[in-house]
């Protein structure tokens, strides 16, 4: 498989969506979600994608490894070249090689992620049997993915069911399950946003001890501006399925051009700052903005 | 539309909830027969006030017996042990039927706003449906004309009795939920964690709403949550829970200024700043 791949190193593009667009049949109706998204992921690189729900930003994720319905009920076009390779192009079987073993997923629910019949271990097990035949002794290898993600006695841990672990435990069992495989790179779809945030400040600790040790890319898809900061290089700021704003984090917390990402920010709730109200986002100032932005 | 509630008892104590050493605990059996073999002691010992009119906040992890406190305040947990007082009147003993009365009084809004509504119902059903129990001689026209105003007072189209739930957003979902725990006029709203499920966005617009009605309607809420962001933003005072028991009551600026209990410094830390 190797062979149609660029080879990697770090600052190399690893991914690149050229003009992505998705489109849903909803009754009749089409719903066009992601509008001509162009993004880049580089080798070793973390880009926060961030929107409201429906902004477009999950299914773009889902859409890299073809997990969205097929036609005629959802339709992608574009290109997504990972490592120079388009995965438009693969057919099922060929995007099963990089489902999991290249690009990996964790989700919002780890509760509804997991299989609630198998024991974690044994989910685990199985990606490691699909992925990465060479490995003699499976359970050894389970165990140091479990070890990896900070659980503590991963033998014993190894033969629960989910229902046995709290919510944080079932998201470190999904982040070894996911890296399992040493993906290059990680879809992190809203990781934290079922947790407390005691639990949240964890994983996301553990995202960036792992990302440096695995030297892995992270698309982090998140609502929250809040957890962006000290964690992504770049952020993407996506409004019904446009990008609308993207840089370096630091400067576009520092200094948002588009209103939306204004809007976003201003409306987190903040610590030792208690105004009367929150803001909330006026739909109709950005719109206003967008049209203007059209026009130019 | 007040005189079907019973007669207000509340009278020289300024408190409206009164929580005097609430015990919770819930049985855990073991063995072939199925003995209750231990306790797991979700609320330990609490004591707290709430006067009327502020928001009280109540902090801590999950686990911590923060639900278990709500939830044994509208009753849907049986208490240990404790007293609760609405007003000067305990209202932890009474029965499931003494307790009928105390509920239109009494309502809680729940945290996913997915799984809250039946949907079969309809939305106006729905709101309308704590009407047709606690106010059962109203007719239909009167019923209807109070869904209409509950859905203007949560800004929802007025239209939205007709729809089905999955036809709402999840911040337009938790407005239902606000709407039909307003239905029956209560004094004292339970909010467990009514905005954890939604984007931050969604968030500040329902924490909004929350205030204003407060204000409009004065109530008294007690407001649940695991972010301490949120928390601090709406509570006039907070309470901090961990393993059952209260480590820290303070005001919110206190709380957020000079934390005193090392637990209540961790859920700070925990919160990202940007």
């Amino acid at each position: 498989m190797s062979t149609h791949l660029t080879p990697s190193s770090p600052g190399q593009t690893l991914l690149e969506l050229r003009d992505l667009h998705i489109r849903f049949q909803s009754r009749g109706e089409e719903v066009h979600a992601v509008k001509g998204t162009r993004m880049t992921i580089a080798e070793g690189e973390t880009v926060a994608v961030v929107g409201e729900s429906g902004s477009g930003k999950s299914v773009t994720g889902m859409a890299l490894t073809q997990l969205l319905p097929g036609k005629p009920a959802c339709e992608v076009t574009g290109e997504i070249l990972y490592r120079g390779k388009d995965l438009m192009a693969c057919s099922g079987r060929e995007i099963r090689q990089y489902r999991g073993k290249e690009i990996a997923y964790i989700f919002q629910e780890p509760g509804s992620s997991l299989n609630p019949v198998f024991t974690v271990g044994h989910q685990i097990a199985e990606a490691i049997k699909l992925h990465r035949p060479e490995i003699k002794d499976v359970t050894a290898e389970v165990i140091r993915a479990l070890d990896l993600v900070h659980i503590r006695d991963p033998e014993k841990r190894f033969r629960d069911y989910p229902h046995q672990l709290s919510g944080g435990m079932q998201q470190r069992v999904m982040i070894a399950m996911a890296l399992a495989c040493h993906p290059k790179l990680l879809i992190a779809d809203e990781p934290t946003t079922a947790l407390d945030v005691t639990i949240q400040a964890q994983i996301m600790n553990l995202l960036r001890e792992l990302r440096e040790k695995i030297g892995m890319s992270i698309m982090l898809i998140t609502h929250n501006f809040g957890i962006v900061k000290g964690f992504a290089d770049r952020v993407v700021v996506m409004f019904r399925g446009e990008i609308v704003e993207e840089g370096p984090v630091e400067e576009v917390l520092a200094n948002p051009q588009h209103p939306y990402t204004r809007a976003l920010i201003g409306c987190i709730p903040r610590l030792g700052n208690r105004r009367e109200r929150l803001t909330t986002i006026d739909y109709e100032e950005i719109e206003q903005a967008l049209k203007k932005e059209e026009r130019v | 539309m007040m005189t079907e509630i019973p007669q207000a008892t509340i009278t020289a104590t300024d408190s409206l909830i009164r929580v005097k050493d609430l015990k919770v605990h819930f049985p855990v059996y073991g063995g072939v027969l199925r003995r209750v073999v231990d306790f797991v002691r979700a609320v330990d010992g609490v004591s707290f006030s709430i006067p009327r009119g502020i928001t009280m906040g109540l902090v801590g992890e999950s686990g911590s017996g923060k639900t278990t406190i709500g939830r044994a305040l509208v009753r849907l947990n049986q208490i240990t042990d404790g007293e609760i007082f609405f007003g000067d009147k305990e209202v932890g003993q009474l029965t499931t039927r003494g307790f009928f009365p105390w509920r239109k009084r009494i309502q809680m809004v729940f945290q996913d706003p997915y799984n809250s509504l039946n949907p079969r119902m309809r939305v106006g059903r729905a709101i309308q449906e704590p009407l047709d129990i606690h106010f059962p001689r109203w007719d239909r026209r009167r019923k209807e004309g109070r869904v209409r105003e509950l859905l203007d007072l949560v800004g929802l189209p007025r239209n939205s009795g007709e729809r089905f739930p999955h036809e709402f957003s999840g911040g337009q979902r938790q407005r239902i939920g606000i709407a039909r725990s307003l239905a029956v006029e209560p004094e004292f709203l339970v909010l467990d964690e009514p905005v954890s499920a939604l984007d931050v966005s969604v968030q500040a617009a329902i924490v909004n709403l929350l205030q204003d009605l407060q204000k409009e309607l004065n109530l008294t809420y007690l407001f649940i949550a695991h972010d301490l962001a949120v928390v601090e933003h709406i509570s006039d005072e907070v309470l901090v829970m961990t393993g059952g028991k209260i480590v820290e009551q303070a005001s919110a600026e206190a709380i957020y200024e000079n934390p005193q209990h090392p637990y209540t410094k961790k859920l700070l830390e925990a919160v990202p700043a940007i």
